[in-house]
């Protein structure tokens, strides 16, 4: 980099503070000099000029027009090859078990050892830095945590001593070290662990906020009646965390559904690693397959519509039992 | 983009703060400490101790291995740091300011990751505040219905919005860019531009509905008095309403800030790729398909990577639990 480019780089924030600053002095100047009959709906179109023309240009257009290039060839003839081939081609079938199996995985073990942690922690001695240590990882990009987790998975051939902490691990009793990348399907799970890895803080923190919502008086009075531990957590703790649970679960999934930059970084996709999300971008933007990358967005879409919905219906009932 | 989780996420109160969550304590000598004492076994502890390990272990090695010499990380495990001793700013030094071609040169690359993360944050949040106040006061029957529309685009998967946005892209913002660059030389053909818009765009329904929570909260007589004083929307909006919101404005900034700097799939997509624009994040994903065996440099890059996340993360614990767990399923 040079100190031209540099120059560049600082004109351009300069400029780009500028204009936005520009930007929002007219409209409000405008707002404020708005014309006297029918004041309120030009000051009001006003504030939500911006706003609504960002996210038409960049988010309900392009949801439509992908909406309809899955459906067209690339030459724009309509179309259900794109989806034929993501339900018949043995790559893209791999990759939609890949992504049903990372939702049924992730989601499960991230809220368990959330919970787990939760509970075992709380109202412990330096619970905070109990919970700063799990939940640390959330900060760490994808990628980040990508070449984190590659480094513990590094595979070195013949006698070299190994530098992944896995492989070491699996030398030092007596095993053979195994190139964990490339193997299928165990690398699949390899990178949904580094998955569960960033999301169990987020589970962790949630479901411990909860749990210390549930009152003592039920924990005590289910101690009388004589339970052990583990009874009082079914049956008192757990009925009454049950909408974070949802919560957490939810999120998770979501979040799951839509994982690229892991996949991305570890693998590109390649040894049977593919997920939807990856295998888009993939189509879309490295094999030119706009159709098929469509096709798949937009099977993303669906995916993730009816857990929002349900995650809506949960929500909407707690705000009535209130 | 994200779940419907927020609306009932513990934003802006305490219950969320790994902070405040301390602050509910409880005495050895109470009930409640006797509960706990015999709720915390002693496998409870081992164990969470055992997780809490298990958590810290990959970050640890690669943070330590990133100040060992090149070639005690290409032949020895971080775990023998004992027997084979050495720590080098070497691996730093050269990530950072070596020019050989060969080398990741991140220089440019934080510079970039710097000016997208600021002015992607700043345009989101501008935008976003100025419509929460409109929706939240502002009356209009049918503008109920467009809040609700534009909290349901939460929904869109960033995936969908990709194709059609870089084709806009190349269409209107292109020439504007090659004509820029005609202007002033100095700013490359490849700018910001098509990356701070697509961050704001992606980032305004979330942006919209935690803000509006937020400001429509603000006392309804604040706001009147001001207008029946004879203050135009522009002014309360500025002197009062931004000022009030400012909690607000700071979890989601924050939030926003650390979510396009971790980003991975804007970059991709719409930077270009060049040093002109990519960010860290881009620019790492990049060494691990070329470089992926030079662990002096990989460990280096990540770790400098992660540094301005995990700064804000230690600093501004309280805010970021809460930006995060509002948003937590943005993208």
């Amino acid at each position: 980099m040079t100190t031209g480019d540099l120059l560049g780089k600082i004109l351009q924030v300069v400029m780009g503070l500028a204009i936005l600053a520009a930007v929002v002095g007219l409209l409000i100047f405008f707002i404020d000099k708005a014309p006297k009959k029918g004041r309120d709906y030009w000051q009001l179109a006003g504030f939500l000029l911006p706003a609504m023309l960002f996210v038409t240009v960049g988010l309900v257009y392009p949801a439509i027009r992908t909406s309809i290039l899955a459906f067209q060839t690339s030459s724009g003839e309509w179309t259900m090859d794109n989806f034929i081939w993501t339900f018949t081609q043995p790559a893209a079938i791999r990759t939609l078990i890949n992504t049903i199996i990372w939702v049924l995985i992730v989601p499960t073990l991230s809220t368990i050892i959330g919970l787990a942690y939760a509970v075992f922690i709380d109202k412990s001695r330096g619970e905070k830095y109990y919970k700063v240590v799990l939940f640390m990882p959330i900060a760490i990009s994808f990628v980040g945590a990508g070449v984190i987790w590659r480094f513990v998975y590094e595979y070195r051939s013949g006698d070299r001593e190994q530098i992944g902490l896995l492989n070491a691990i699996i030398v030092a009793f007596g095993g053979e070290p195994v190139q964990w990348m490339q193997t299928d399907p165990i690398n699949t799970f390899l990178l949904i662990v580094v998955m569960i890895w960033i999301q169990t803080g987020f589970a962790m923190v949630l479901l411990s906020a909860a749990i210390k919502g549930v009152p003592t008086e039920q924990i005590e009075a289910a101690q009388l009646d004589g339970t052990n531990a583990w009874q009082r957590f079914i049956n008192v703790t757990v009925p009454g965390i049950r909408g974070a649970l949802v919560v957490v679960v939810t999120t998770i999934s979501i979040a799951t559904l839509k994982v690229f930059d892991i996949v991305r970084t570890m693998t590109a996709g390649n040894f049977n690693t593919s997920t939807i999300a990856n295998e888009m971008y993939t189509q879309a933007f490295r094999a030119s397959e706009i159709g098929r990358g469509s096709a798949l967005a937009l099977i993303l879409f669906i995916l993730v519509l009816p857990i929002v919905i349900y995650n809506v219906n949960v929500l909407r009932k707690q705000r009535e039992i209130r | 983009m994200s779940s419907v989780a927020p609306a009932d996420l513990p934003v802006g109160k305490d219950l969320g703060s790994i902070e405040a969550a301390e602050q509910v304590t409880y005495r050895e000598d109470t009930k409640a400490g006797r509960v706990k004492k015999r709720l915390t076994s002693r496998t409870a502890t081992i164990v969470s101790l055992i997780i809490a390990v298990l958590w810290t272990i990959p970050t640890f090695g690669l943070f330590l291995s990133s100040f060992r010499p090149a070639e005690l990380i290409r032949t020895t495990g971080w775990w023998t740091y004992f027997a084979n001793p050495g720590l080098t700013l070497e691996n730093y030094s050269s990530v950072l300011f070596s020019t050989s071609s060969s080398s990741p040169q991140l220089g440019a690359y934080i510079v970039n990751s710097i000016a997208i993360a600021l002015l992607g944050t700043l345009i989101t949040l501008v935008f976003a505040s100025m419509a929460a106040y409109a929706f939240a006061w502002i009356k209009f029957k049918w503008v109920n219905w467009l809040f609700i529309f534009v909290f349901a685009l939460q929904i869109v998967p960033l995936q969908m919005a990709l194709v059609p946005l870089l084709q806009i892209f190349s269409t209107w913002l292109r020439p504007m860019q090659a004509w820029l660059h005609d202007v002033v030389p100095i700013i490359p053909e490849q700018n910001y531009a098509p990356v701070w818009l697509a961050h704001a765009m992606f980032g305004l329904p979330l942006a919209i509905f935690l803000l509006h929570n937020f400001i429509a909260e603000i006392p309804g007589d604040v706001i009147e008095a001001a207008r029946v004083d004879g203050a135009t929307h522009g002014q309360v909006f500025f002197r009062i309403v931004l000022p009030l919101a400012t909690p607000a404005l700071a979890s989601f900034a924050i939030f926003q800030f650390i979510w396009v700097w971790n980003d991975l799939l804007v970059a991709l997509i719409f930077s270009g790729g060049t040093q002109d624009v990519a960010p860290l994040t881009q620019r790492l994903a990049e060494l691990v398909g070329t470089r992926g065996q030079d662990w002096q440099l990989l460990t280096a890059s990540a770790f400098i990577s992660i540094v301005i996340p995990l700064i804000v993360f230690f600093s501004l614990q309280r805010y970021f639990v809460r930006g995060l767990l509002a948003g937590a399923t943005k993208g």
